[in-house]
């Protein structure tokens, strides 16, 4: 895919690129499976052609966007970010893709959008996870997340259509997924068919499963341990073998605290976590 | 049965239980397990940890239906390892996950109840595999048989563990829970004191 490179957020990643073999085998998308060998394994017959993205709710003007569309919304670039997951461990990946604003901006936005609701495809016949309540983790099928508008605007949160030069592999999310690098990775919501714009916070999976474990904002922060781990460090996953790994202190908003924190000013994180 | 029937079938129960660990090696080596097996691995063992322990206490109820003495011969085998997959799972979190950090294993076993779970049924396993070999079962005399059967709090720490130990997706422990408790079920004289279970027999004729 024709990119340029946006050098901007890479002295933050702190530490080399996690190899393409790792980012495209070791996956959380439970629409194929719990295990983290599912997605690679189950989901190589996914079809993302043809694709159809909306954009509706609070904006001014609604959009249909198909396969092709994806890729000329918007100039694509690559941004390296670090990826840091609720369960602890983390990588640094090479995203292509486009800031969330430009495309929030051509649907113009009214007064009334204070949310971004995202929705995963729901397609039982491609994706096992969602017809077997066993294979799928017993979430209530499509995957849905979201931002408040403020957080969807910021330069950092990225539409991506691509890792390491290419299209996303369908285990990582085709045709195009959401990328927030300062909040757990269950945010950042795959395979993405519908972007609804709200006044009032829209719902998002992993809180309606579990509450008081998952918050709405899920952002990255060391003081605040998930009821069953420490959030205090994370396992950077190596470039060799088992034993490359490195455990690392998190950081507060994984790294990103000077494009992000001021976000959340006056509010209590151990609140709204 | 005879003694080369036994050393058959203890043989075919060591492969039974060892052969999963050389898979689980050539997983880890062809990237079966994934780019990132940590996760595989601690499963795997965890897994291995419980089907071993549901074979140890399916011994002993096995033997007194079949009506097979010899069937308790392989018991300890088949403890062992369960021990074996104890200490390798606890292993695999150590070094793979926490890469080394013990300060933060001695917190998670602190702060965790689901660790906590973990660690006092390793340490049970701990103690029953030390006190394993017949020296110390004769040392140990009467002792010896109430200190193994401990072992039955390991059958409900263990799925208890498990249970707490995933995002979501709770049937698989469930599984194992029930099942564990069938055959704690089946050992109900032993897990009742004898003067409770007279009174419960006189309710129920009154």
């Amino acid at each position: 895919l024709q990119h340029r490179k946006n050098l901007t957020f890479d002295h933050l990643i702190n530490g080399p690129l996690t190899p393409e073999q790792k980012v495209i085998s070791h996956n959380n998308f439970y629409e194929f499976g719990t295990a983290k060998t599912d997605p690679v394994n189950k989901a190589q017959g996914f079809k993302v052609e043809p694709w159809k993205l909306v954009i509706e709710g609070e904006v001014a003007k609604p959009m249909t966007l198909d396969y092709d569309d994806l890729f000329k919304l918007a100039p694509l670039e690559e941004r390296i970010y670090r990826l840091r997951c609720v369960e602890a461990w983390s990588m640094v990946v090479p995203w292509l893709g486009f800031p969330l604003a430009a495309l929030l901006k051509r649907a113009e936005p009214t007064s009334k959008a204070k949310y971004v609701a995202f929705e995963t495809l729901y397609d039982p016949e491609q994706m096992p996870g969602q017809s077997n309540r066993f294979l799928g983790g017993g979430i209530d099928y499509p995957y849905v997340e979201g931002l408040r508008m403020d957080e969807a605007m910021n330069e950092l949160t990225l539409l991506s259509v691509g890792l390491y030069g290419k299209t996303l592999p369908p285990q990582n999310g085709a045709p195009i997924r959401l990328v927030v690098p300062w909040k757990y990775g269950f945010k950042s919501i795959k395979s993405i068919v519908r972007i609804r714009l709200t006044e009032t916070q829209p719902p998002s999976t992993w809180n309606l499963l579990a509450a008081h474990e998952y918050g709405f904002y899920a952002n990255v922060n060391p003081a605040v341990d998930h009821p069953r781990w420490s959030q205090a460090s994370e396992r950077r996953i190596g470039a060799g073998g088992l034993l490359s790994a490195k455990r690392i202190p998190t950081e507060p908003f994984n790294g990103y605290g000077d494009y992000v924190a001021s976000l959340y000013q006056g509010m209590d994180l151990t609140r709204y976590y | 049965m005879s003694n080369r029937g036994l050393i058959l079938l203890k043989t075919a129960l060591h492969l039974a239980c060892g052969l999963p660990l050389l898979y689980l090696w050539l997983a880890v080596q062809s990237r079966a397990a994934g780019g990132d097996p940590v996760q595989y691995l601690i499963h795997f063992l965890g897994m291995g940890i419980l089907n071993t322990l549901a074979a140890t206490l399916l011994v002993s109820p096995l033997a007194r239906w079949r009506r097979w003495p010899w069937l308790m011969r392989v018991r300890r085998l088949l403890g062992l390892w369960c021990f074996t997959y104890a200490l390798l799972h606890l292993a695999a979190f150590l070094v793979f996950d926490l890469l080394l950090d013990w300060s933060l294993l001695l917190g998670e076993v602190v702060k965790r109840p689901y660790i906590t779970v973990g660690m006092v049924a390793f340490v049970v396993l701990l103690a029953l595999a030390v006190t394993s070999p017949k020296l110390a079962q004769r040392k140990l005399g009467r002792r010896w048989q109430a200190l193994h059967r401990w072992v039955y709090l390991v059958a409900i720490l263990g799925p208890v563990h498990f249970w707490w130990s995933v995002k979501s997706g709770n049937w698989e422990p469930a599984l194992y829970l029930s099942g564990f408790l069938l055959l704690l079920a089946w050992r109900y004289k032993v897990l009742i004191p004898k003067r409770v279970f007279r009174r419960l027999g006189a309710d129920s004729k009154g």
